[in-house]
């Protein structure tokens, strides 16, 4: 039962944390409630038996991605958005357009909710976890898989970063006139 | 233990949010924000799964969704710094022309 009660405390910061994030109107605010998002999703990894992913969430998202968003806002020193709609109406009220997106969104938790509440009555690897086989939390064998099953991959990542720099760097420099 | 679908249920509202903010927001920033909450609630997905069925490539997996985040986060970044200094905005519908 801790589990449960663990599970719902920090999924229930993350689900919070995440409405915040879109209900801000300040994106400082913003950024720094994603990252108590990210702690909760952080803690659910280690509840999950995940330490790597949850140390590496804390690392790279809320110390790398985070930072750079928070860099770039505190660069651009927008402290609002500044159309004259946004700043009259509340933030979840607005256009027609941003009514039939926020319909859709609505849609998709219904569908997500309905298939999973139909496979869960199937049972398998949806009922209880207790059955479940135990769980890889070694680094080393994560390490060992990355290294050679999926050697590949991890050498194409290393191209997207370079190419992800390079773009960045061509992306914001000030044109020479 | 806490079974799958709940991680599953719990995943798809994270999801959701994101697709809400991407959705209801005017503003670039708050929206690449929810793209990142998109992409952790499949990262929620992969682990769980992962964790279901005993496998180590679920963990593999966020391992490379979160490289292309970062990769996408410095790229739009990039971007969105690029479009503020034409129109000193940050409102996706100032920018609805391809060349100025």
């Amino acid at each position: 039962m801790p589990d449960q009660i663990l599970f719902y405390l920090l999924g229930g910061l993350a689900v919070v944390a995440s409405v915040l994030v879109i209900g801000q109107r300040n994106p400082i605010h913003s950024v720094l409630l994603l990252i108590a998002s990210f702690a909760g999703l952080s803690g659910l990894y280690v509840l999950l038996q995940a330490p790597f992913v949850a140390v590496i969430q804390i690392i790279i998202y809320a110390g790398a991605i985070m930072v750079l968003f928070l860099f770039v806002v505190m660069l651009l020193n927008v402290g609002r958005e500044d159309t004259d709609v946004d700043e009259q109406s509340p933030v979840f009220v607005h256009r027609v357009s941003m009514r039939v997106g926020a319909l859709l969104a609505g849609l998709l938790v219904v569908e997500l909710v309905w298939a999973l509440a139909s496979a869960g009555t199937l049972g398998g690897v949806f009922g209880p976890m207790s059955q479940a086989p135990p769980a890889v939390t070694s680094v080393r064998t994560i390490g060992h898989a990355l290294f050679t099953d999926y050697a590949f991959a991890f050498e194409v990542t290393s191209i997207l970063i370079l190419v992800a720099m390079v773009g960045a760097v061509v992306l914001a420099r000030r044109e020479a006139k | 233990m806490v079974p799958l679908s709940q991680y599953l249920i719990l995943s798809a509202i994270l999801f959701v949010i994101g697709t809400l903010g991407v959705f209801v927001r005017r503003n670039l920033i708050t929206i690449l924000l929810s793209i990142e909450i998109m992409l952790n609630a499949v990262n929620l997905t992969f682990v769980a799964a992962g964790r279901a069925f005993g496998a180590v490539d679920g963990q593999i997996i966020v391992f490379f969704v979160m490289t292309v985040a970062a990769a996408e986060a410095a790229v739009g970044l990039a971007i969105v710094i690029a479009l503020f200094r034409h129109r000193e905005s940050l409102d996706p519908d100032a920018f609805t022309s391809l060349k100025w």
